[in-house]
């Protein structure tokens, strides 16, 4: 049968990007991005049973730059998703949908994640001593 | 067609999909107890970086560390796997793939929580 070529509704790419809408979306993929980091947090968790000799090789991957990255970006994810999340939250209990509230929450949940992640990096380095 | 019920005494009795809310409930449901949890893991982390393996496994091993530990994982997973069927229910539009998609999450979902919970049981029953 064949397909019958109906118009569209304007998707995304129609309109002006603001914090309310990379917010949703964000929410989605960082989500996504924890669901791979996830899988990390997994072979971590099998290194340390398997004994200490494959803990400290996978240690070891993690300290490397590319897994400091990896890393950084995942708890930055993390921070991201959980203050969208909470934001969430109160939308589901029919709070912040002002537009000013709206935008401004949304706003805070990339500022917030940006500054929790710092702190929580801050910390980890100087537990580490390295600072 | 003898169904006589209204549109709201079929949500009431769950719907079509037989489980209503359900799902939308539980995201929430587990949302909610990923906030303390998220918290701990963190918090356990940055305490804990740069330890040796002994020194990881001597925290791991205590009985609130296991249990809390399990429960984030538990937790998490579950969260994830309702998450994630949401993608495919969205991106996904074709029947066969979208079930064949759905069976691939289940069963990653479980084998992360099977290998990490056992992981962690492993080193705190292990000696």
């Amino acid at each position: 049968m064949a397909q019958v070529k109906r118009p569209l509704s304007p998707h995304l790419q129609v309109y002006r990007w603001g914090w309310h809408m990379a917010a949703s979306i964000f929410h989605r993929v960082t989500g996504s991005a924890l669901a791979v980091g996830s899988i990390l947090l997994t072979w971590w968790f099998v290194a340390m049973a398997t004994g200490h000799e494959y803990f400290n090789t996978v240690q070891g991957y993690a300290g490397t730059i590319i897994g400091r990255v990896v890393l950084f970006g995942m708890t930055l994810a993390l921070m991201q998703h959980l203050l969208s999340g909470i934001r969430h939250l109160f939308m589901d209990m029919g709070k912040l949908y002002g537009l000013k509230v709206n935008t401004s929450t949304a706003r805070l949940t990339f500022f917030g994640a940006v500054i929790l992640t710092l702190v929580i990096w801050y910390a980890a380095y100087k537990v580490m001593g390295a600072i | 067609m003898t169904d006589m019920k209204t549109p709201l005494a079929k949500v009431r009795g769950l719907g079509s999909a037989k489980d209503g809310t359900h799902h939308w409930w539980l995201q929430r449901v587990t949302a909610i107890a990923n906030i303390p949890l998220v918290i701990f893991m963190v918090i356990s982390f940055v305490g804990n970086v740069g330890k040796s393996h002994a020194e990881w496994v001597a925290w791991l091993k205590q009985p609130f560390a296991s249990v809390l530990v399990i429960l984030f994982i538990a937790n998490f997973v579950y969260h994830m796997r309702l998450g994630l069927q949401v993608l495919v229910e969205d991106y996904v539009h074709d029947h066969g793939t979208k079930i064949a998609s759905m069976l691939v999450l289940t069963f990653t979902c479980v084998l992360i929580a099977a290998l990490s919970i056992f992981s962690v049981l492993r080193i705190a029953f292990g000696g």
